[in-house]
C-alpha cells in the first residue's frame, strides 16, 4: 500500500480522471451533436425528403435489406452496396433487377422476391436517389461502391 | 476432496444466465458457420433462410447470450462484492425466463415468418424501430429488453445500496446503467437517413465501445482478485484508469463512424484523432492482467479461469485495439468502410473483449456455483485446450477476413477508373471465404471441447492435483 502510494498516483486521483474525463468528453460530445443536427437538413437535402421517400426508407427496413447489403457503407457485406446504386444502375434497371429476383442461378448469392406493386417500387428508388444525393465527403470512392 | 460453496445463496442464480448464455453461444455459431457457407455457396438454404435472416439470428443472439453473460456475472458479482445477498432471487429468477422466452419467441419469429410479416404482426407501425442493423427486434422485444433491464438493474441496484460499495461494483452499476439507458435510443428513428444513422451509433458504438468497457473492466478486475488475490487499492487504481481511457477516448471516438454518413466534416478529424487512441484503454488491459498475474499472492486452483482473463486482455486488444486502430483513421476508412476489414475487426474485437470477459467470469464462477473451489485438473485442461482452439480458429478466420478485405479494397476500392465491380470482387475472394470457414469450424470445435470440459472429471482434489500443480512449478 505505501508503495502505491510512494508513485503519486492514487486511487482517488484516478476515480477524479475517470469522472472528470467522462464529463468533459460527454459534453464535448453533445456540444458536437447539436452542431451536427443543425448542419445535417442541408448536408443531406432535408426539404427533398417527400412522402415517397419515407415510404421507401420504410421499406427498406422492413424487407430487411440491410441484412444483405450496405447503405452508406454500413450493413452486411454479402450484397452490394446501395447509397450509390441510383447513378450507378438508374431507376428502372433497379426496379426490373428487384422484379426479376430470385434469380435461381445455380450457386450464386439469391435475392428473395418481395412482390412490390409498382407503387411500392417507386418508392424504394426514391428513397435511393435521395439518399445518392447526401453529402458523403464523396464516398464510396468510385462508382462501384 | 474440497467441498466449497457460494458465500451467498442467492449468487446462484447466476447459474441459469450462464446455462442459457452457453446454449444461446452455441447456436449463435451454428448460424455464423451457416451465413460463412452462404458467402460460398449462394443458394444455401435459400429460400428457407436467406443470408438476412440468418444474419439477423446470428447477430441478435451474439448481443442476447452476452446480455445474459453480463447479468449473470452482476448476479454472482454483486452479492460477493456487496457482501449481502441479492435484494430479491426471486425477481432474477423470473426475469431470467421472461428474458429467455421473449428472445426464444423473437428467433423463432425471425425464422418462421417473413420480415415484412413479423413488422406488421408486432405493431411496427405504432413505432417504427424494425429493419436497422442489430436492432432488428420487433416493438414488443424492445420494450421487454427495456422491462427487464430495469427490473435486473433495480435488483442490483438495491443490493449494492444495502451492502458495501467496493470499486468493481460501482463501474459494473455505473456501466449496466449505461448500457440500459443508450438501447433507448433505439427507439428513437427519424425519417432522415443521416439522423436515423446518427442515433443508431448512440446505441451500438456507445455500448461496445463505451458502456460495455465499463462491464469489461470490472468483470477482469473482478476474476483477478479473486485468482491473483492481488490487493484492491492496487486492482481499483488500474480500474479507474483503464475506463477513463476507455470513455475518454470512446465518447468522441463515435466520431470514427461519422466519416461517410452524411455529418459535418469535422467528425473526420475527431474521429480519426480520438478513436485512434482507443488501443489505449486495451493495451492497458493487457498490461494490467500481466502485472497482476505477476504480482499474484496466492495460487489460485483455477488455473484456467486465469487463461480466459489473461485471454480476454490480450486478444480484447489485439481485437478491438490493434484491429480497430488499422482502418481506424479518415483516410484509411475511406476505402475500408464497408468491406471485410470491418468484418475481420468486428469478429476478433467481440470475441477478444465480450466473449472472453464472459467464459473468463464463468470459468471462474460455475465450479463455485457447482459446490467446488476448481474443476479437476483434466476439466481443466480440457477447457485450456479449448481456449487455444478457439482463438486461433478465430485467429484465422480474422486474417483470413482481413485478407479479404485487402484484395476487396485493391479490386473494388482503389482504381479510379475500370474498378472491378461488388460481385465480381466477391468471386476473387473465395479462396479467403474457404479459409474462413476452416477457421469457423475450427472455433466450433473448441467451443464443443469448452461444452464437454463441464462433464469431465468432477472438482479439483487438493491431495493429486495440487501436488501435482506444485510440483509442476517446482
Amino acid at each position: 500500500m505505501n508503495q502505491v502510494k510512494s508513485s503519486g498516483f492514487t486511487k482517488q486521483m484516478a476515480r477524479n480522471m475517470f469522472y472528470g474525463g467522462s464529463v468533459f468528453f460527454i459534453l464535448v460530445f453533445v456540444a458536437l451533436i447539436f452542431d451536427s443536427e443543425r448542419r445535417i437538413p442541408q448536408r443531406s437535402n432535408a426539404e427533398a425528403i417527400t412522402p415517397a421517400v419515407i415510404a421507401g426508407k420504410k421499406l427498406w427496413e422492413t424487407r430487411n435489406c440491410i441484412g444483405c447489403h450496405t447503405l452508406l457503407g454500413e450493413g452486411a457485406y454479402f450484397a452490394p452496396e446501395l447509397g450509390n446504386v441510383y447513378p450507378r444502375r438508374g431507376p428502372e434497371f433497379i426496379k426490373a433487377w428487384i422484379k426479376a429476383q430470385p434469380p435461381h442461378a445455380e450457386g450464386r448469392r439469391q435475392m428473395p422476391q418481395f412482390n412490390f406493386t409498382e407503387q411500392q417500387l417507386d418508392d424504394l428508388v426514391e428513397f435511393l436517389r435521395w439518399t445518392s444525393k447526401i453529402n458523403t465527403e464523396n464516398w464510396p470512392p468510385n462508382i462501384e461502391g | 476432496m474440497q467441498v466449497t460453496s457460494v458465500k451467498y445463496a442467492s449468487q446462484s442464480v447466476a447459474k441459469y444466465y450462464f446455462v442459457a448464455a452457453l446454449a444461446l453461444f452455441t447456436a449463435q455459431i451454428v448460424f455464423g458457420l451457416t451465413l460463412g457457407l452462404q458467402y460460398l455457396l449462394g443458394d444455401f438454404l435459400f429460400p428457407y433462410i436467406p443470408f438476412n435472416q440468418a444474419r439477423m439470428v446470428h447477430t441478435n443472439l451474439l448481443i442476447v447470450w452476452l446480455l445474459f453473460g453480463f447479468m449473470g456475472s452482476a448476479y454472482y458479482l454483486v452479492p460477493e462484492e456487496s457482501e449481502t445477498e441479492l435484494y430479491s432471487p426471486k425477481l432474477a429468477l423470473a426475469l431470467f425466463w421472461i428474458f429467455l422466452v421473449a428472445g426464444a419467441l423473437t428467433i423463432v419469429g425471425y425464422l418462421a415468418v417473413p420480415y415484412a410479416k413479423l413488422a406488421e404482426l408486432t405493431g411496427n407501425d405504432l413505432l417504427q424501430t424494425m429493419g436497422r442493423e442489430f436492432l432488428e427486434q420487433p416493438l414488443p422485444t424492445k420494450l421487454g429488453i427495456v422491462i427487464v433491464a430495469l427490473g435486473f438493474l433495480f435488483n442490483i441496484s438495491m443490493t449494492v445500496l444495502k451492502g458495501r460499495k467496493t470499486s468493481i461494483s460501482l463501474v459494473l452499476l455505473m456501466g449496466l446503467w449505461g448500457l440500459a439507458l443508450m438501447f433507448l435510443f433505439s427507439f428513437v428513428n427519424p425519417h432522415n437517413l443521416v439522423r436515423d444513422k446518427m442515433y443508431w451509433w448512440f446505441v451500438v458504438h456507445l455500448w461496445v465501445e463505451g458502456t460495455w468497457e465499463l462491464i469489461l473492466g470490472s468483470l477482469l478486475a473482478f476474476v483477478l482478485i479473486k485468482t491473483t488475490g492481488v490487493d484492491r487499492e492496487v486492482i481499483d487504481k488500474w480500474l479507474y484508469v483503464i475506463i477513463a481511457m476507455a470513455l475518454i477516448t470512446g465518447i468522441l471516438g463515435t466520431g470514427h463512424h461519422f466519416f461517410f454518413i452524411g455529418m459535418p466534416g469535422y467528425w473526420q478529424w475527431v474521429g480519426s484523432v480520438f478513436s485512434a487512441m482507443e488501443p489505449i484503454p486495451f493495451f492497458m488491459m493487457t498490461v494490467f492482467a500481466f502485472n497482476m498475474v505477476q504480482r499474484r499472492r496466492r495460487e489460485h486452483p483455477n488455473q484456467a479461469a486465469l487463461l480466459w482473463a489473461v485471454g480476454c486482455s490480450v486478444v480484447g486488444f489485439l481485437g478491438a485495439g490493434l484491429w480497430g486502430f488499422i482502418h481506424t483513421l479518415s483516410p484509411i476508412n475511406y476505402y475500408t468502410h464497408g468491406t471485410q476489414i470491418t468484418a475481420a475487426h468486428g469478429h476478433l474485437a467481440f470475441y477478444g473483449a465480450y466473449v472472453l470477459v464472459v467464459i473468463a467470469m464463468i470459468s471462474y464462477a460455475m465450479p463455485v456455483l457447482r459446490g467446488r473451489v476448481a474443476n479437476s485438473r483434466s476439466a481443466q485442461n480440457l477447457e485450456m485446450w479449448s481456449f487455444w482452439i478457439m482463438t486461433i480458429g478465430m485467429g484465422v478466420m480474422a486474417l483470413a477476413l482481413t485478407g479479404a478485405g485487402i484484395l476487396q479494397v485493391w479490386l473494388q476500392r482503389m482504381p479510379t477508373t475500370g474498378a472491378m465491380s461488388f460481385m465480381d470482387t466477391q468471386d476473387q475472394l473465395r479462396f479467403f471465404y474457404w479459409l474462413r470457414m476452416a477457421g469457423g469450424v475450427g472455433f466450433l470445435l473448441g467451443l464443443l471441447a469448452y461444452l464437454g470440459s463441464f462433464f469431465v472429471g468432477g472438482a479439483w482434489d487438493e491431495a493429486t492435483d495440487g501436488n501435482n500443480l506444485k510440483a509442476q512449478r517446482a
